[in-house]
């Protein structure tokens, strides 16, 4: 199986280059979203409005941390389940060219259709392994949308994260 | 009233707290033992390259005292209570509530409740009120289960009525369809706790008590152990594997509890676990 160093923001080629089942370790900085973060994304799409951050070429990881203990970057840091996200990925997808999101589960076929056709991958991290993960967290900066707590949007700034393109931009997946 | 065994509020307070802890970043030796024991059976690289992961995980959260999971939980605890105790104030809930905010707060767990289910959805920030289940038993024993649920695995479980006449296939089947269409969504390797027989909610209890058995322990009862144990393998042959990327181990252990039922009913509650299967336990 191939191991592919990957640095963000990631290119449409890069995205397109990937297929499902390659193991990938991920740096760079990439966002924090889970619920209702995306909820209030949509919505300021919806009224036209800029978002907090660009994500043109980026990468969300859904999570919602453990509160980091002092001198530490971040607590325990996996993935939580992605099908709550396919509601609004298309969105992103579509409107603010995100190229990758990382999470765990599979994901329903609007969201996979919407990868196909503006080119983004699907990335599983190790869910259950957030205390290794948080290893790979170097920085964790508070975005916006404080008041979510843990929900929050949060820039991370990571060190070969591992994961595994679940589901790449040719639609192919590796969920049964 | 001299033969009743007074136990302090903060005793029970702080016992709870260390719970929280404790369960959130040690995992379990019987959770580890059976994990060492399917990752010789999983047969998918990249499967087993997942439980090496999971492996070093618990090492790493032991030593660093960094939860395993950032979803640390639901505070569910399962209590057995003494007829002779007493505590010298407040009651068995709001001690263990206070224990719960205490441990989740100095333990730097995340807060993962909200106040109300669908208007307010506003986070309580101490992570209470617990789940309790309180038994009570003859003579002076306090003993505390603590079993912090994560919500990806939950949101996977379900209790469906079956028809008598449907059977131990119909359970089988039950099980399999849930798991299978659970895909990777709860961290397999799974847990499953079952519950079969009682009431509607009975079911749905015995489904969590069935995940505190030592993980892997059949029933004592040899027909349901082999129930256990078809199951499992059923689920394990649908191939869902190790995060729903494929593999030969998807549940790690069945867990059925039963209980008597009504003529017209046969009630079954699946509750599934993720594989970081967090539950510590203290005596008072």
């Amino acid at each position: 199986m191939n191991t592919i160093k990957l640095t963000t923001p990631l290119s449409l080629e890069t995205v397109r280059s990937l297929k499902a089942g390659d193991r990938v370790l991920l740096s760079g900085v990439i966002w924090t979203g889970r619920d209702q973060a995306h909820k209030r994304l949509v919505a300021l799409l919806d009224d036209g409005k800029p978002l907090p951050c660009n994500l043109d070429g980026q990468v969300i990881y859904f999570v919602g941390p453990c509160p980091a203990k002092p001198g530490m970057p971040i607590g325990s840091a996996g993935p939580t389940t992605s099908y709550r996200m396919d509601a609004y990925s298309p969105r992103l997808l579509a409107e603010c060219g995100l190229r990758g999101m990382i999470g765990k589960g599979a994901r329903t076929a609007p969201v996979v259709e919407a990868m196909k056709q503006y080119g983004a991958v699907y990335f599983a991290a190790t869910g259950g392994a957030g205390a290794l993960i948080a290893r790979c967290v170097k920085k964790c900066e508070l975005v916006a949308f404080p008041d979510l707590g843990p929900e929050a949007i949060y820039r991370l700034e990571v060190e070969d994260f591992p994961l595994v393109v679940a589901t790449d931009a040719n639609g192919e997946t590796l969920y049964r | 009233m001299s033969d009743y065994r007074i136990v302090s509020f903060e005793a029970v307070a702080q016992a709870v707290s260390d719970l929280c802890g404790k369960a959130a970043c040690d995992l379990p030796p019987d959770v580890l033992d059976r994990l060492r024991q399917m990752e010789a059976r999983e047969t998918s690289e990249l499967g087993r390259d997942f439980f090496a992961q999971y492996l070093e995980n618990a090492r790493i959260a032991r030593e660093e005292r960094m939860p395993l999971c950032q979803d640390t939980g639901f505070a569910v605890c399962f209590v057995e209570l003494g007829d002779r105790v007493r505590f010298d104030r407040g009651t068995i809930y709001e001690a263990i509530s206070e224990g719960v905010a205490r441990g989740y707060r100095e333990h730097y767990l995340r807060k993962s409740i909200v106040n109300d289910p669908l208007f307010d959805r506003k986070n309580t920030q101490d992570n209470t009120p617990p789940v309790i289940h309180l038994e009570l038993v003859p003579g002076e024993k306090l003993h505390i289960t603590l079993a912090p649920k994560g919500g990806g695995s939950e949101n996977m479980s379900a209790i469906r009525m079956l028809k008598p006449s449907d059977g131990r296939q119909g359970v089988v089947d039950f099980a399999v369809e849930t798991l299978r269409k659970a895909g990777g969504n709860p961290c397999p390797p799974t847990v499953v706790g079952m519950g079969i027989g009682g009431t509607f909610e009975k079911a749905a209890f015995l489904a969590k008590k069935a995940l505190l058995r030592k993980t892997g322990d059949p029933n004592p009862d040899p027909r349901y152990a082999e129930l256990e144990a078809e199951i499992l393998e059923k689920i394990n042959a649908t191939g869902v594997g190790p995060q729903g990327l494929g593999g030969s181990v998807t549940t790690l252990a069945v867990h059925i509890e039963f209980f008597p039922c009504h003529i017209a009913s046969l009630p079954v509650a699946i509750n599934v676990n993720c594989h970081a299967a967090r539950h510590a336990e203290v005596e008072l």
